[in-house]
């Protein structure tokens, strides 16, 4: 039997960008897995991170749990208030976290049919202080269309250097 | 490099049912993976049963959040792995389907049975987000995996259940 957990695409930043795009995504896979090792240019220690669909800034919207250590931890969230998936607490390149990137994994099953699309996200940023989190997500959009590009990029800020970004396609026949 | 995960079987409904089963489960794999998309005709759990097994032999902890606050709460001794849900098909949520994953470890060993699984479940403004553990106290190799909303509600057609085996090896 064939393997079905494969590689679409890869980026691994020899310098610092302003985002990464998979385009040409082919409509052949049951869902996508995208997978980042990423952190950005925020001078602060955490940085926003989005990912659009199909260069859409439809209607995104979340509901996300979180942990911050100790006793932070909390559920909130969003409808309409960014244009892509959103993503907080990403690394920051400030210099408490100069060598840590954050773990970031997307779930986007049914992604070449004709529903909203809808993601599951988890994504961890340990960093030896009081600035760590460990999120998941729930995503919804009102994008209908099969996704052909997925961008990736930082809330006015660049993605650094050495951030890595791994597209898998998933067939379930 | 050797094919590590593969599906096993799919089933997407053509008209609406309260059960989705994958029977005579190989136990040639080291876990399996159960990523079901679908909604149901109200809020609903995807309550998880193993070889037909409808005892009170099963108990799951859970970790959600509604976008306003944090809950956990547990479940023992209960006849069924529960509380992950999928949104229903009114309002905001009709033209969206929710995920629901489950990842079963060692299915195949003769240790209880442990899961690992969530759900992805907002729909613009409501939903939930829930991680749960489950526990299986049986030792059998698992050959039979039963989804279900439990009640009176089904899932809609179109709701697709697929399995997938990950070998270690």
């Amino acid at each position: 039997m064939a393997n079905t957990y494969t590689l679409i695409a890869s980026n691994t930043l020899s310098s610092s960008a302003a985002s990464v795009i998979f385009s040409a995504i082919p409509n052949t896979y049951t869902d996508l897995v995208l997978k980042m090792s990423v952190k950005t240019s925020s001078t602060s220690a955490t940085g926003d991170l989005y990912v659009q669909i199909n260069s859409a800034t439809s209607t995104y919207s979340y509901t996300r749990i979180y942990g911050a250590g100790g006793g932070g931890y909390g559920s909130d969230r969003s409808a309409g208030d960014f244009p892509a998936l959103y993503s907080s607490n990403v690394n920051g390149n400030s210099s408490v976290v100069t060598n840590v990137f954050a773990n970031v994994e997307f779930y986007i099953p049914s992604y070449a049919g004709n529903k909203n699309k809808v993601a599951s996200q988890f994504s961890a940023q340990e960093r030896n202080d009081s600035l760590a989190y460990i999120e998941s997500y729930a995503h919804s959009t009102d994008i209908t269309a099969a996704i052909s590009s997925l961008k990736i990029e930082g809330n006015g800020t660049n993605l650094v250097s050495g951030s890595s970004f791994f597209l898998y396609g998933i067939k379930n026949s | 490099m050797p094919a590590t995960y593969e599906p096993i079987a799919t089933t997407t409904l053509s008209t609406a049912a309260s059960t989705i089963t994958f029977s005579s489960i190989p136990a040639t794999y080291t876990d399996l993976r159960v990523v079901f998309v679908g909604q149901g005709t109200f809020t609903q759990s995807a309550l998880l049963r193993f070889n037909n097994d409808t005892g009170t032999n099963y108990s799951t902890t859970q970790l959600q959040g509604d976008g306003g606050a944090v809950y956990s709460q547990r479940q023992t001794n209960n006849n069924n792995i529960s509380m992950v849900q999928i949104p229903n098909n009114g309002g905001t949520a009709n033209n969206t389907f929710g995920m629901v994953f489950f990842e079963i470890f060692s299915y195949a060993g003769s240790t209880n049975k442990t899961v690992l699984g969530g759900d992805a479940g907002d729909t613009n403004g409501s939903g939930n987000i829930n991680r749960i553990v489950g526990l299986w106290r049986n030792t059998s190799a698992i050959n039979e995996i039963t989804i279900t909303t439990g009640g009176a509600s089904t899932y809609v057609a179109g709701t697709t259940a697929t399995l997938y085996g990950i070998k270690a090896a």
